[in-house]
């Protein structure tokens, strides 16, 4: 039995040898995974950048998997998508972790990425793989995007139109770029087709080859050890000092510093899982028809902060904001290696850097909040489903009482809240009474201005005489009504 | 590259029994390789700008395409009430069979009176969102960023830089025709 089980294990142990002998797995493993790195890498705050690139082998896993039933095609695609949600056995859970594998995704680079600029590890020596960190950003929003507008539905279609739309603005070669962008002269099932080939074939691809570059640079110049305030890097010195700390205390990434990558790794997965089993796929909504307007296009999460950008710029400054924005800060993203490549890389001793990262989460944070709430967009069906509230009409005059029914007919609801129920475009008109006398209501309805429209043209002198009467009504109990800073404050007793 | 070639010679000559044995030879062999190195590299470059070339053009065929706008029609005059502002849509002039419904747009008609018309594009002259026509308070309005327009396509409210996008259309026959092709944008020519 004994001589069996050693045959058995000397055969194996053949086997094991003569593949090694031809394909060099050992040295392989050894060079790669077993590379040595210094034991204070082994830090929580280094798994974002295994984390991502988890995300990414789920990402194309489970597009491998849609791939099988989703049809690229203008004509087909909706039904597709609605096939794979409520029919396909298990395509909803699919569709989930693919939707939330891209959100962890773009989140979890976003951590690496801040965790690299707070870290200070994209110093010399590891400029490049800072700028193939910055390829893969672009290459992975470029993914979301475009995985967005593979849902084909009518925020896909909108959010296309979008696209057009600023591309547009491009000025000289616009319309060529449109063109190149759409396959055609109009969103259709050659936009489709493109966006398809670029989420599936060249962003993938793209991604595994500077993917590559990333982690070869990660082999020859290393990974970044925890940084130490006050050890300062010196382009002279570095890489002695960073040599001395392998020597000194360097452990084979694999298996002494995996280990808590491996723990992120099983909770980015489980996390994934659980989104896609609480919260689903996101949509489809409805039908990618342009005829269907009614409709409020809204990109996905990690757009919504440039929705909003696009909603407040002034627009005198927007193209060129548009435009050259993502320019500039590309070319800030790119020099920042070489114009700060040396000196100190801990936070600690970073007060500005520390500074810019929280600055950018703040607005990046409100933007996107904005962006989600859109308090700049009309409320489209307020003046139909907005009633007025009943404390905003008893004890009315007949003509206050036609004046609110101007306010509500004539779409006013649509900006303007009453109670806090209603469009947030233009003011709450709950206590415009206090803000505005008689003479500036009927100016402002009149002649428009400060983002209003006029409805000069569009009421009867008796329907600005009743609703300017009844705003003149909206103020809380015991307020007094605006008045002309020009008359005396208390009107003369009789 | 024949410099290097050239150095590298002596030690990587000596394990090739062929070239070891016609040493004098060595320098007119380089000579033909780099010669047929160069031929190499030539042929190369003539074939990938052979099967290149049109790569190129297939994937820019869009870029160079003359645009195609055609007449379409929206339907009979008639069926637009004067002072009125009614949605149509039309069928557009370039189709794919396999463009399902997106090659149906829509658009804003306004006739003033008799063949008197205005008729708008869909799309917000911001960010192209479909805006949404107001019978009572005479106002186009966007749901994306909050543009508004007049009854007249002009801007009234919000972001867009210009009024709304309007098609060329004309009269023919009882019916409604307008010249449409193209998804109108701040890059798009007479709109």
């Amino acid at each position: 039995m004994n001589l069996l089980v050693k045959k058995a294990t000397d055969a194996a142990q053949g086997v094991f040898l003569w593949v090694d002998d031809r394909l060099h797995v050992t040295k392989l493993w050894e060079s790669t995974a077993g590379h040595h790195v210094p034991k204070s890498a082994g830090s929580w705050f280094y798994v974002f950048g295994s984390a991502t690139l988890l995300c990414f082998m789920i990402q194309v896993m489970t597009g491998i998997m849609l791939a099988l039933v989703y049809v690229p095609s203008g004509a087909e695609a909706y039904a597709t998508l609605e096939y794979l949600t409520f029919q396909q056995n298990l395509g909803w859970l699919l569709r989930g972790i693919h939707y939330w594998g891209s959100n962890f995704m773009v989140g979890i680079m976003v951590l690496h990425m801040t965790q690299v600029y707070l870290f200070g590890a994209y110093k010399y020596p590891r400029e490049i793989t800072w700028l193939s960190g910055l390829v893969l950003m672009v290459l992975t929003l470029g993914l979301a995007f475009t995985g967005q507008v593979m849902r084909f539905d009518e925020d896909a279609y909108w959010g296309l139109g979008i696209g057009v739309a600023i591309v547009g603005r491009v000025p000289f070669i616009g319309q060529e770029l449109l063109n190149l962008m759409l396959g055609g002269q109009i969103i259709a099932s050659e936009t489709l087709s493109r966006f398809f080939a670029l989420h599936v074939f060249v962003l993938p691809g793209a991604v595994l080859a500077v993917v590559s570059l990333h982690l070869r640079m990660v082999l020859t110049k290393g990974i970044n050890e925890y940084p130490q305030p006050g050890m300062l890097v010196r382009r002279e010195t570095y890489d002695k000092e960073y040599a001395a700390i392998l020597k000194k205390e360097g452990v084979p990434f694999f298996p002494k510093a995996i280990s808590k990558d491996l723990v992120a790794a099983a909770v980015v997965i489980l996390g994934i899982l659980t989104c896609a089993l609480v919260f689903g796929p996101k949509g489809p909504l409805g039908p990618a028809d342009p005829v269907q307007i009614d409709t409020a296009p809204r990109p996905d999460f990690w757009f919504l902060w440039i929705f909003a950008v696009a909603a407040l710029l002034p627009p005198e400054i927007e193209t060129v904001a548009l435009l050259v924005g993502p320019v500039v800060i590309g070319v800030i993203l790119v020099a920042l290696p070489f114009v700060n490549g040396t000196g100190e890389k801990s936070w600690r001793r970073r007060p500005f850097a520390v500074i810019i990262v929280l600055l950018t989460y703040v607005a990046l944070g409100m933007l996107t909040y904005l962006g989600h709430t859109s308090p700049w967009s009309p409320d489209m069906i307020a003046w139909k489903s907005a009633v007025t509230p009943t404390a905003q009409i008893v004890n009315r005059t007949p003509l206050e009482l036609q004046g609110a029914v101007v306010l509500q007919k004539m779409q006013c609801r649509n900006c303007h809240a009453i109670d806090g129920i209603g469009g947030e475009r233009g003011p709450d008109l709950t206590d415009v009474g206090t803000r505005l006398t008689t003479p500036q209501l009927i100016r402002q309805v009149v002649q428009g201005g400060g983002n209003m429209p006029a409805f000069g043209q569009n009421l009867t002198p008796s329907q600005i005489d009743a609703v300017v009467a009844y705003m003149a009504t909206l103020r809380p109990e015991g307020v007094p009504a605006a008045r002309d800073s020009s008359q005396p404050a208390v009107p003369p007793t009789m | 590259m024949k410099d290097e070639a050239k150095n590298s010679t002596p030690e990587s000559d000596s394990p090739c029994p062929c070239q070891s044995a016609e040493p004098a030879d060595s320098g007119r062999k380089d000579t033909r390789r780099d010669f047929l190195f160069k031929i190499g590299l030539g042929l190369n470059v003539v074939a990938g700008a052979a099967m290149g070339i049109p790569l190129v053009g297939y994937v820019l065929s869009s870029v160079f395409k003359q645009p195609v706008l055609d007449w379409v029609s929206l339907g009979s005059v008639d069926s637009f009430p004067e002072g009125k502002t009614r949605f149509a849509s039309f069928t557009n002039p370039v189709k794919r069979e396999w463009d399902g419904a997106t090659a149906d747009i829509p658009c804003w008609v306004r006739r003033m009176s008799g063949n008197d018309f205005q008729i708008f594009a869909i799309n917000c002259a911001h960010l192209g969102c479909p805006v949404r026509w107001f019978e009572e308070s005479k106002l186009f309005m966007c749901p994306c960023h909050g543009g508004v327009y007049y009854e007249d396509g002009a801007v009234a409210a919000g972001p867009p830089p210009r009024g709304l996008f309007q098609y060329e259309f004309k009269v023919a026959n009882g019916e409604l025709l307008i010249k449409a092709g193209l998804m109108p944008t701040l890059a798009t020519p007479n709109v």
